[in-house]
């Protein structure tokens, strides 16, 4: 039995027309980078790009732990407000531990570590009331939503949260390697003793928090596309009766579904701390909104059974392009909501109007 | 005579006032294909549903192998050695034929010592085998399963089906979706598992082929058994005269 290729016999031009369908997002990031190089100043430079990245970080990673969820068929509105409760938590342990006296080096790593812990019970009771209790998803994150948002606000009293050990703004903002021209290369540790001429030539290579941001898009990445996990991840977005029938433990994985998507927000909030030393609620507030456009632009359906993390990737850089595009070309910031918005639901037109560019798994 | 694969005695399962399936006997013996028959809402799928583990019985017992067995997930009853192909196929059309086939019970091999991940090159392989037993032409197994015509869909259920070397099998309207030729091929599947000493529960409403494969008929009607017969003792007229219930009707007003 050959393997013929889904729309093996469509013409040549059909099968451009395909082609086109299934990656315009592709062509629609590259679209908006020779934009905005032509209509800015410096767009494509090392440092532009390297901030496009790390203003992608967010918006990936929400966007990371809502692929699984959208893939199962569901959607998790509380991620934004998780990763300002996340946000919340991470700095308020790192003021209270340092305050218990333990040295930056333990404080900090701790801190993140309780966050990271604690931001999976947002995820469990999210999961268990969509899992056990058959509540809608809508319904149960958006529960969450103001739920995480009320106790963030009590924790930081309403106000951002200060006096973080300073080590923390080190690792949110420095880079893995700085290389000075025709000097000398460092690895993490940004040079000193060097000329200011020197200063202004020096390259400063990959944000660490990318870094952070990647090993985890890449682990989860794996998990999604190689193991049963992300086959029952799948199965269940496509009939959750028949992968119940096939064995699947349905209840139990749609639980650890929403877990991986609050983890994902708590990380989100714990790398937001290490950026700007603060914590407030309201760090992730308005990306939530994001983190589902940027997976339903990368292919996802809300219909659930299809997404990938190579689609959400594009998506998260089709956004931080456009934001970092507009600040580049001084239009005001409130203009990307409208345009992000609208991107959304172009997306979603095509995913109901035109579903066999969707199920592209690899 | 031997004992009994499966017994069910006294299942019961209610659906709020409605009383699906009600103190149901039954009995399969090894080698044996039992037509399970009654008219639609006879109660005989939320039967099968409760021996393979899906509903979960209000009332009786269900015997395995002898023992008794308390099954709370599908699994329970997959791990027993009890496999089932649902009327609705049960296939995750988002996924191809051989995820589907290995649906739930994945094959993983080892990556890098200690992560366990697909096993892809395998579960082809043995998908493949399985297809070409109940030569069914699937165009690929890496299509997607909404891509595939009704009969090939049903190839693949029936291919889960009989791949996990199954103690009992259910097959709920095996043939609906398929054509005459491949109809036959099911059929003689069914025979041939017999001949391994497998016991068999066939569903359908196509008589032909009941009286063509089955040993013995159960007949069902509102959630109760209100007949056994042995196949070949028996008349289609007669079968549909149980699952209707004129027969009974016309029994009880014979004298004597």
């Amino acid at each position: 039995m050959p393997d013929a290729p889904l729309g093996g016999n469509v013409k040549n031009s059909g099968r451009i027309g395909l082609w086109l369908g299934r990656n315009w997002v592709l062509l629609f990031l590259l679209l908006e980078v020779v934009a905005f190089s032509a209509l800015g100043t410096r767009f494509l430079t090392l440092e532009n790009i390297q901030n496009i990245f790390v203003a992608c970080t967010v918006v990936l990673l929400l966007g990371m732990g809502e692929t699984f969820v959208i893939i199962t068929g569901g959607i998790d509105l509380s991620v934004g407000f998780v990763m300002g409760f996340g946000a919340v938590i991470c700095a308020k342990f790192m003021v209270i531990l340092q305050a218990a006296g333990l040295p930056q080096g333990a404080s900090i790593p701790l801190a993140a570590l309780i966050c990271l812990l604690i931001g999976l019970i947002p995820g469990w009771v999210n999961g268990t009331l969509v899992a056990r209790l058959k509540v809608p998803p809508f319904l149960a994150t958006f529960g969450m939503y103001g739920i995480a948002y009320g106790f963030s606000e009590i924790i930081s009293k309403n106000t951002p949260i200060s006096g973080l050990p300073h080590a923390a703004g080190v690792i949110g903002n420095e880079y893995l390697l700085y290389i000075v021209p025709q000097k000398m290369v460092s690895f993490l540790v940004r040079p000193q003793n060097i000329t200011r001429l020197e200063m202004r030539s020096m390259l400063a290579i990959i944000p660490i928090i990318v870094v952070i941001a990647f090993i985890f898009v890449g682990v989860f990445s794996f998990l999604l596309r190689r193991t049963r996990f992300g086959r029952h991840t799948y199965a269940i977005g496509g009939s959750m009766d028949s992968a119940l029938r096939a064995g699947v433990n349905v209840t139990a994985h749609l639980t650890i579904i929403y877990m991986i998507s609050s983890f994902f927000a708590s990380l989100s909030g714990v790398l937001y701390v290490l950026k700007y030393v603060t914590g407030r609620a309201d760090a992730g507030s308005a990306r939530m909104l994001d983190a589902v456009v940027a997976v339903v632009i990368g292919g996802a359906s809300l219909y659930g059974g299809t997404g990938t993390v190579k689609g959400t990737i594009i998506g998260a850089l089709i956004i931080a392009t456009l934001e970092t595009g507009m600040v580049n070309l001084s239009i005001p910031y409130h203009n990307r909501y409208i345009v992000i918005g609208g991107i959304l639901v172009f997306a979603v037109v095509i995913d109901q109007f035109f579903p066999e560019l969707i199920g592209r798994r690899d | 005579m031997e004992n009994p694969m499966l017994e069910v005695r006294s299942l019961t399962k209610r659906f709020g006032g409605l009383v699906a399936v009600d103190q149901m006997d039954m009995q399969v013996y090894p080698g044996e294909v039992v037509g399970l028959l009654g008219d639609n809402g006879a109660g005989k799928s939320t039967l099968i549903k409760m021996v393979s583990g899906v509903y979960h019985p209000d009332g009786g017992q269900i015997f395995f192998q002898g023992k008794e067995v308390k099954m709370v997930s599908p699994m329970d009853a997959l791990e027993l050695g009890i496999e089932t192909l649902y009327q609705d196929l049960a296939l995750a059309e988002n996924l191809d034929a051989y995820s589907n086939i290995f649906l739930g019970r994945e094959k993983t091999k080892p990556f890098l010592g200690f992560i366990k991940v697909l096993d892809h090159e395998f579960m082809q392989e043995e998908s493949k085998k399985v297809l070409n037993r109940l030569e069914i032409e699937i165009p690929s197994l890496h299509n997607q399963i909404k891509t595939l015509s009704g009969g090939q869909r049903q190839a693949v259920a029936i291919g889960r089906s009989i791949y996990w070397n199954a103690k009992l099998l259910i097959m709920d309207e095996p043939t609906a979706a398929l054509g005459v030729h491949e109809q036959r091929k099911v059929l003689d599947l069914v025979r041939l598992l017999r001949s391994q000493n497998i016991p068999i529960i066939v569903i359908s409403h196509q008589l032909y082929d009941i009286f063509s494969v089955t040993d013995r008929l159960v007949i069902m009607r509102r959630g109760k058994k209100v007949a056994e017969r042995i196949t070949k003792d028996t008349t289609p007229e007669e079968v549909v005269g149980l699952i209707t219930g004129s027969e009974e009707v016309e029994r009880n007003n014979r004298p004597g």
